[in-house]
């Protein structure tokens, strides 16, 4: 059922040209994306999409739309054959691919042999948490952890540079001296 | 029953298509990048999907239930979920200086603008 509403949403977005329309959708696929994850067990994933995705996603993109324009043009010279073609080839493939996977939900699945029976015997003793994914996350696994705030420590940076630089640009192009200390 | 358990991968495949599909063939930047982030997201269901158990609850040890979910896959996905929206507001930021610089965020306007500096 919500895969269902997650695939109108996304064929919706396809369809409108109204970008304020596309960023709410997107905002609400997200939300049902997170519904999703709670479904699959996925308790803390949940949480950072409902926040992330749908919160904190959406309000870059609205912040974007009010900078820019909030119409997507019709396009002229865009053939919509080509890419449809490509889009429907790599489907079929990716869908005879699935002949292939292990059946959902199966506890004799090949990913539940490695190292997650570990984490969830272990655990408790080791790092003394209830929560796996907590323990995993902040333990087991803290170096991706300690990598992944380095890509957003240098994606703020990148964005600082990028839109903070723009606007210094443009406020010294009028030539008032007693402004240049704010910059 | 060996369809019911490829249903969700299935329908993850067509997410992720319809995804695709906004990013080639929609010329509009920022619906190039709300395409880009339908496409991750299909992953990330994905992910969960695998890590699923019939029958199982959320990895939180409470001492009652005996079936757990697998943590790994999401704890990938919390990370891949953060790098997402850092990637997401760098594209953005980038759309909003093209549009400084061209004063479009139309990519065959952009081209054309390009085109007449050229020549």
């Amino acid at each position: 059922m919500l895969l269902s509403l997650l695939v109108v949403t996304a064929l919706a977005v396809i369809r409108l040209r109204d970008l304020f329309a596309v960023v709410m959708l997107f905002g609400i696929y997200s939300l049902l994306s997170a519904s999703l994850f709670v479904v699959l067990d996925a308790v803390d994933v949940a949480f950072t999409e409902a926040a992330v995705g749908a919160g904190v996603a959406t309000v870059f993109m609205l912040g974007t739309l009010a900078l820019t324009t909030s119409r997507e043009k019709t396009p002229s010279t865009h053939k919509p054959l080509l890419p449809l073609l490509a889009v429907l080839v790599t489907g079929a493939a990716l869908i005879y691919g699935t002949s292939d996977i292990p059946p959902y939900g199966d506890p004799g699945n090949p990913i539940h042999h490695h190292v997650a029976p570990r984490y969830l015997e272990d655990s408790a003793d080791e790092i003394g948490i209830p929560n796996v994914v907590s323990s995993v996350l902040a333990s087991y696994r803290s170096y991706d952890t300690l990598g992944e705030t380095t890509v957003v420590f240098t994606a703020a940076i990148g964005v600082l540079l990028l839109i903070g630089g723009a606007r210094r640009r443009r406020s010294e192009e009028p030539p008032r001296p007693d402004h240049e200390e704010d910059a | 029953m060996q369809i019911l358990g490829l249903y969700n991968y299935w329908i993850f495949i067509v997410l992720m298509m319809c995804g695709f599909y906004v990013v080639i063939s929609r010329g509009n930047l920022v619906k190039k990048l709300v395409g880009l982030n339908i496409f991750q997201t299909s992953v990330f269901i994905l992910y969960i999907s695998m890590g699923k158990i019939t029958g199982g609850t959320a990895p939180i040890l409470t001492g009652t239930a005996t079936v757990y979910s697998n943590p790994l896959p999401h704890v990938l996905i919390l990370t891949a979920i953060v790098v997402g929206i850092a990637t997401t507001a760098l594209g953005l930021a980038l759309v909003v200086r093209i549009n400084e610089a061209y004063g479009t965020i139309e990519e065959d306007e952009i081209h054309a603008q390009s085109e007449d500096e050229a020549l």
